[in-house]
């Protein structure tokens, strides 16, 4: 998957004010009284002791998001589901197909499939679910033509609730695959 | 080059994040019928040394939410004995209170407190307990040195093992996406002195205490996509043991914590259970199937793994053994959705969620018999984990738009929440017993 650089200074200015030190975005925190060590995530792992001092400054990878194609099909990126299922509905058909044929088109364009769920049930459960929706979508993409290699997917099942709430409003928005343009 | 490296990175603030803390009040939502009733004396204080915890509301908490107790109120105290021989046994039995805790402070050499306490049976008038715990003096210590009063009260009056000196991890959700912060916090186990270990912009899930209860393995999305790690609790380092091509999760030490079973899809993107050895990094697949298998949960005794199966239509529990010698077998029939097993500490009841009438509740299901009780009333209830006793499960719910940690009594008898002051609280995972 390719993804955007953006150069770290750019990142430094927006944390300024809390020393820019923290490339990562979680920080392994130990208990009161003890050492605190920071492993690195991918062997550099460069957090310093400065950003600690200040208090603790989050850095999070977020965006690495392309606009993607424009379009009346094409703008809309949310692909629903119903309860349990990772079958695609008929009302889907002509999204999931233009983008298949946008893809397929533009083979340097990329796109990360995210799978949801809706918040009942079990969590990891759940990272199935969202994870067989995301490779349903994937399928219906790759029978248009797009090449496997033009396609990510990530399940994170009911973690990442689009909407609030918990009535059937709410879950049937969050039972969904977000069509996420990385280049 | 590292994944990070190449992502857009925003970033934001969060002076004092690791002060920020969710703090959880217990709650009483129901009790047996016929709890024990005893009288808890406050305790001699030793002051300033103890820096002013009262160690019997600390006992008398812990007891009474358990369900089993009920304390008598202090001001119906006409004395308040320290020790087990200046208690009037005459007197204290016209209290109707079956026992009476006494005890009392003492400051040791090297700024060490002693807690002595003694348990009396106010029926017969004998000594049951007469016990020194020995903490060190900071408000932590004592408090953990309160915690192993109660479990020695528990203990002897109920002949169980109290669970009150463990700990409890959780996971703690701020926001909406893609603003959410996610915290793994560690707490004992009545919710109080909750320490953040980790901290993050993006999806923490799943911890899992490592047998000695040194590690906790979690999954975390730190990395955009799902990674297993295990972290030393005291010192916070930690490592990455799985970060394969699909889902990494549902991680679940063996009971000889050499192995973690788990959850991976591959690039094809079907979730089986694996078990990864930990020295030697060596990956065994345990289930082969092209339904969803995940939710994995060891036996005490190592030979049998549970899982969460969607192969017969919906979410089932399965077992299967570790040798992989025997197909997985079915065990839940009663609801259309079971899915998350957790085995009590004894192997012989399964935990789980069902649907329950339109609702997510906890159940309990004895692996012998096949009778299932369902033990949580809410509509969104899920991640039950026992206490290494096996008296009680902690699980989380939801209600009004706000998520909370319970506990349960697994006869179905009493339950109690724990309150959280702001935040989402959700996947609580019961300790070990400390040594």
């Amino acid at each position: 998957m390719m993804r955007k650089w953006i150069p770290l200074a750019l990142v430094c200015a927006a944390i300024a004010l809390a020393g820019c030190a923290s490339k990562r975005a979680v920080k392994p925190v130990a208990e009161a009284g003890a050492p605190r060590t920071e492993v690195g995530t991918e062997g550099s792992g460069a957090t310093t002791a400065g950003a600690e001092a200040a208090g603790g400054a989050v850095v999070a990878s977020t965006g690495e998001e392309a606009a993607g194609p424009a379009g009346e099909q094409l703008a809309k990126r949310l692909v629903y589901f119903d309860f349990d299922s990772y079958e695609l509905r008929p009302q889907d058909t002509a999204l999931v197909v233009a983008h298949g044929h946008y893809l397929a088109s533009h083979p340097k364009a990329r796109v990360r499939l995210e799978g949801h769920t809706d918040e009942r049930g079990s969590r990891e459960y759940n990272i199935g679910l969202g994870e067989r929706r995301a490779q349903a979508v994937k399928r219906a993409l790759l029978l248009q033509g797009v090449a496997e290699s033009q396609l990510a997917t990530v399940s994170y099942g009911e973690e990442r609730p689009a909407v609030a709430g918990s009535d059937e409003g709410a879950w049937a928005q969050n039972r969904r695959v977000e069509i996420v343009y990385t280049q | 080059m590292p994944r990070l490296h190449r992502s857009i990175i925003t970033a934001f603030l969060l002076f004092g994040a690791l002060t920020a803390k969710a703090q959880l009040r217990i709650e009483i939502t129901s009790g047996v019928t016929d709890p024990v009733p005893l009288a808890i004396v406050p305790f001699a204080r030793s002051v300033p040394a103890d820096g002013g915890l009262d160690i019997a509301a600390i006992v008398q908490r812990d007891l009474e939410g358990s369900g089993r107790f009920g304390a008598m109120a202090r001001a119906d105290m006409l004395t308040q004995p320290t020790r087990s021989e200046d208690i009037r046994v005459a007197d204290w039995r016209m209290t109707r209170n079956d026992y009476i805790v006494v005890g009392r402070l003492s400051p040791l050499d090297g700024g060490r407190l002693a807690v002595d306490f003694e348990l009396v049976n106010l029926l017969n008038g004998q000594r049951l307990v007469s016990q020194r715990v020995v903490a060190a003096q900071s408000p932590a210590a004592l408090r953990n040195a309160a915690h192993r009063v109660a479990d020695a009260v528990y203990a002897k009056i109920l002949g169980v093992r109290g669970a009150f000196a463990t700990r409890i991890a959780y996971v703690s959700v701020d926001g909406l996406a893609p603003n959410q912060r996610f915290q793994l916090i560690v707490a004992d186990a009545d919710g109080e002195n909750p320490r953040v270990i980790l901290e993050s912009a993006r999806p923490i899930m799943s911890p899992a205490w490592s047998p000695d209860g040194e590690w906790l393995a979690y999954v975390s999305f730190e990395n955009r996509v799902s990674e297993i790690y295990v972290q030393r609790v005291r010192s916070g380092e930690r490592r990455r043991v799985s970060a394969r091509a699909g889902i990494n999760g549902a991680p679940a030490w063996s009971p000889d914590a050499k192995r973690l079973a788990l959850t991976l899809s591959g690039s094809g993107g079907n979730p089986d259970i694996y078990l990864l050895d930990l020295d030697t990094q060596v990956l065994h697949r345990l289930t082969d199937d092209a339904a969803i298998d995940t939710e994995a949960a060891w036996s005490p005794d190592g030979r049998t793994i549970y899982f969460t199966s969607d192969r017969a239509g919906g979410p089932q529990i399965y077992s299967i053994p570790v040798d992989g010698l025997t197909r997985a077998k079915r065990l839940t029939f009663g609801a259309s959705y079971s899915a998350r097993p957790r085995i009590s500490p004894d192997g012989t009841q399964l935990a789980m969620v069902v649907l329950d009438g339109g609702a997510y509740r906890v159940a309990v299901q004895d692996l012998a018999s096949g009778t299932v009780r369902v033990l949580s009333r809410g509509r969104l209830d899920e991640s039950p984990s026992f206490a290494p006793n096996g008296a009680m499960l902690i699980y989380s719910g939801r209600e009004g738009g706000r998520s909370f940690l319970a506990t349960a009594s697994i006869d179905g008898l009493t339950t109690q929440r724990l309150k959280s002051d702001r935040g989402e609280v959700r996947e609580p995972v019961w300790g070990p017993f400390s040594p």
